[in-house]
């Protein structure tokens, strides 16, 4: 069954574009919504069975390759299955009433059933090719939402962008799965982590964690990576709302999250996450309080969060893990809801920039009551009905308790976590702030916009409601979620079961509780203070944004390239050949040389007077063709080669071979010359001496190297020739005494046949050039 | 001014035929001796190129009424045909086989199957040269 959902988005989108075109009158979202709405309710009817034992699927798919469509269902599967259809549906819902009926409804259902066809099948699959075409497959789907509004230069741009970044990511993780595959011996998630020891006591360990982190990081938007977010807000909003804050880009989270197991407890793997995770935090946080834009803000908040969650699955203790869980769960609930609450600001009023929002409080009360709740739950403000709050005094709990963890590395860094956290936590405070009170409070510019705004349509309220509405269920009554979707996920994270509960008050005299205050008042105050000191970002950021970065190395491998192409393409024929001649002389002569080649067998047959002048007569005439200027002469010369060598066949009694080529060669030498009559005189050489030298030595080398492999070969029969045979058979089997006639014509006529085969296009060939003009007609 | 070339076209009278006879002989002798298809085609090529040489495009091409690339395919058509032949009596493709037979005039004589792909390189080999010598030529 759950084969079969995984792929029913898909299925299903094949139907989208028909019910686009067909029924028009209906918004074709109404189909669309029945699907993720299904597979939501299939999947919390799994969980009773899940939470006692988790379920292995099993469907062979390519067996022999060991790819198969294996589903593995835990509580870490089920809670992220969960979010995807969840917010599926209520993105479905929302995106009814926010794209019109004349934009192109068929495409944008097909992208987004593809995208969640392939989410859901990214977390169920136990297979690590059929994750990797899942995962591969959401940044396709991705890069098709980021577009869809393909005539803006800008929505183009960030679908590129985050096409180069996550399937650059893609590729590495590939490569450090089929890598952990190669060790452990099977292509199973499952496998690969009941045989954690082989991969962590691997001295490639450090290669295959760092190649599956980046595609990790990439997708999650960790620091370096972080920059593809921002630009793919040029997505319409209700894509932004799912994939970009709460689907795709924690399918890096889930895959950390999933090989937890794998790699935990090495300090290599609590580095790097955690320093990675909590320097996204910061950076991420830092530069959304820059933003003008609503989404932007929202996209740097994503990456902040982002990197928190990322953060706490490094930490890896049990609290900290819940922590990460637990704020999964949130930041999906949050962050839909405030995507959603920054697109109706959107329809309303036209613009998203903040600098022309402002006192919409009074027009929208509504839509600015949703946005309390996800701002200040973002912020993680201590009341009771904030879920983001909870989550957040855990993080706090767990970098505080990071120090009562054995190890070196924990015990040298543990000091320093807890006050990174919090920095990062007030600038999260202060973005949170300047998107609640910039857009709703303050003086009102209806001069700015472009219509009178007032609250959307009760349908397009309804989808962030529920988000909101859940903010405070999970607040106030954390413990059926606790039961089943938290715990049976650390389960599966921790691989034990974790003793958590959820308090919204730890009482006084405790670090988070001081830790969140801090950030409260310092938050406020950075807030209040902030036209002071807001210059800050002329400095910092300046010219070192990632963004920056990104279009250096882009234009840089597209320049240098084009460089690179121009510098070897040179559209010179004799260039080519110099690189080509060139090449062949330098690979040969090294094998020659690295593998001792050389042969030479002195005891061959001696030569006879004769032979040594017609072969001096002939060296002489090919050297002299390179000085002779006359090209009639250079022909002449040419034959002379030509004669010479059928002479050497008469010596060496070759006479058919010997007619063959006296007749070849005088038909050439007439060829040519009937060419070469009506061509101009051969110019003096253009070329520098720096090329001509060049010339020699590549022509030299290549003579030299056919010399040499003309002796070796010579020099070392290792077989008995087969000619013997053709000489005792030839008359028995051939019937003929001649053996070079029998051999052409009986033992391998083939050949022959395909010889004369090449003669004939030879001729229609030239007949073909000279007599039809371009049309093809005969002249 | 006309040139006079009695002497070039009374040898080529005589001389075309020894040629031609020549030729017949190395492409007939190709199984004992020295020869075969490849050079009787262009020794046979060679004495019409003669022809052509002493009297012009126009003479030749009255007496030779066939199109050299028609000899092309002709040829081409005689060698694949014999490869095919072979079949007939369920032999892998361009198997060859001989003989002695007694014919009428000639007596006992050595027949082989080889010289039948033989002439299909001949006829190849003349229609190739003078295809492409002549197209060359009439290209002004």
């Amino acid at each position: 069954m759950l084969h079969f959902l995984i792929i029913a988005p898909l299925l299903i989108a094949i139907l989208a574009p028909f019910l686009y075109k067909k029924l028009k009158s209906v918004h074709t979202g109404w189909f669309v919504l029945v699907v993720p709405l299904f597979i939501f309710i299939y999947l919390l009817s799994l969980i009773r069975t899940v939470i006692h034992k988790p379920l292995l699927l099993q469907l062979n798919w390519m067996p022999s390759l060991g790819i198969n469509y294996d589903l593995y269902v835990d509580g870490l599967s089920i809670l992220f299955g969960l979010l995807i259809s969840g917010i599926g549906t209520l993105v479905v819902f929302y995106s009814i009433y926010y794209l019109h009926k004349t934009e192109k409804l068929g495409h944008f259902y097909v992208y987004l059933l593809m995208f969640m066809s392939a989410m859901l099948g990214v977390v169920f699959s136990d297979n690590i090719f059929v994750f990797y075409m899942f995962w591969e497959f959401t940044s396709l789907s991705s890069f098709l939402l980021i577009g869809f509004w393909n005539h803006r230069h800008k929505s183009r741009y960030g679908a590129q962008k985050s096409m180069l970044i996550t399937v650059f990511g893609g590729l590495s993780m590939l490569a450090g799965l089929i890598w952990m595959s190669l060790e452990v011996g099977s292509s199973s998630i499952r496998v690969l982590i009941q045989n954690s020891e082989i991969i962590t006591n691997s001295p490639y360990f450090m290669p295959m964690l760092l190649l599956v982190l980046l595609g990790a990081f990439t997708k999650s938007a960790q620091f370096p990576f972080h920059t593809w977010l921002p630009d793919a807000m040029e997505a319409p909003t209700p894509v932004s709302a799912y994939l970009h804050s709460a689907t795709m880009v924690k399918a890096g989270i889930y895959l950390v999250a999933r090989l937890s197991l794998l790699f935990a407890g090495t300090d290599e793997f609590f580095l790097i996450v955690s320093g990675f995770g909590l320097l996204t935090l910061c950076w991420g946080s830092y530069m959304a309080v820059k933003q003008t834009d609503l989404k932007g803000i929202l996209a740097y908040s994503t990456i902040s969060q982002l990197g928190m969650i990322m953060a706490m699955l490094g930490f890896g203790t049990g609290i900290a893990v819940f922590a990460a869980i637990f704020h999964i769960l949130n930041h999906a609930t949050f962050k839909g809801s405030l995507f959603m609450v920054a697109g109706i600001v959107d329809h309303e009023t036209g613009t998203r920039d903040i600098r022309r929002l402002g006192g919409l409080y009074t027009l929208m009360p509504i839509t600015a009551t949703l946005a309390i709740f996800g701002v200040f739950s973002m912020a993680g403000i201590p009341l009771p009905i904030m879920n983001g709050f909870l989550s957040k005094e855990m993080f706090f709990d767990a970098a505080v308790d990071l120090r009562l963890e054995s190890g070196s590395i924990y015990q040298m860094v543990a000091p320093f976590f807890p006050i990174i956290a919090v920095i990062g936590s007030i600038f999260t405070f202060v973005y949170s702030m300047i998107l609640f009170f910039k857009t709703f409070t303050g003086k009102l510019q209806l001069s700015k916009l472009e219509r009178k705004p007032h609250d959307p349509p009760i349908g397009m309220l309804i989808s962030p409601a529920v988000l909101v509405v859940l903010i405070v269920v999970i607040a106030l009554f954390p413990g059926p979620f606790n039961k089943y979707l938290l715990t049976p996920a650390v389960t599966a994270v921790m691989g034990e079961v974790p003793h958590t509960k959820i308090y919204f008050w730890h009482g006084f005299y405790n670090a988070p509780l001081f830790m969140s205050l801090i950030v409260l008042f310092t938050g406020t105050l950075l807030y209040l203070t902030r036209d002071k000191w807001l210059h800050v970002y002329n400095r910092l950021p300046g010219r070192w944004s990632m963004n920056k970065t990104y279009d250096y190395v882009v234009n840089g491998i597209f320049k240098g390239s084009t460089v690179l192409t121009n510098s070897y393409m040179t559209g010179s024929l004799r260039s080519y050949f110099r690189i080509i001649v060139g090449f062949i002389a330098i690979i040969g002569l090294y094998t020659m040389y690295s593998s001792n080649g050389f042969a030479l067998n002195i005891n061959s047959t001696p030569f006879s007077l004769p032979e040594f002048l017609v072969a001096l007569t002939m060296a002489v005439a090919a050297i002299s063709i390179i000085f002779v200027h006359n090209r009639i002469a250079a022909i002449l010369i040419l034959g002379v080669v030509g004669y010479g060598l059928s002479l050497l066949f008469v010596f060496y009694s070759a006479p058919d071979l010997a007619l063959t080529q006296l007749i070849v060669e005088t038909v050439t030498v007439g060829l040519f010359l009937l060419c070469f009559y009506h061509l101009p005189e051969l110019k003096r050489d253009k070329e520098t001496s720096g090329n001509k030298l060049f010339n020699l030595v590549v022509s030299v080398g290549f003579g030299v190297l056919i010399t040499l492999i003309g002796i070796s070969s010579h020099s070392s029969k290792w077989f008995k020739p087969i000619s013997d045979y053709f000489l005792e058979n030839s008359y028995e089997l051939g019937g003929g005494n001649n053996v070079v006639n029998v051999i052409l014509v009986d033992m391998r006529g083939l050949d022959t046949m395909l010889e004369i085969c090449v003669l004939g296009i030879a001729a229609l060939g030239i007949l073909a050039m000279i007599k039809y003009n371009r049309k093809g007609d005969l002249e | 001014m006309r040139t006079n070339d009695l002497i070039l076209k009374t040898t080529t009278n005589i001389i075309v035929f020894i040629i031609l006879a020549f030729s017949f002989k190395l492409f007939l002798a190709g199984h004992n001796m020295p020869g075969g298809g490849f050079i009787g085609g262009l020794m046979t090529a060679g004495a019409i190129i003669l022809m052509y040489l002493t009297y012009g495009l126009g003479p030749i091409k009255k007496v030779i009424r066939v199109p050299f690339t028609f000899l092309i395919a002709l040829g081409l058509a005689i060698a694949v045909a014999t490869g095919l032949g072979s079949f007939i009596f369920e032999q892998p493709f361009l198997s060859q086989t001989d003989g002695y037979f007694y014919l009428p005039i000639l007596g006992k004589t050595h027949l082989a199957t080889a010289v039948l792909f033989d002439i299909g390189v001949y006829l190849t080999v003349i229609g190739v040269t003078m295809t492409i010598i002549l197209s060359i030529a009439e290209d002004q």
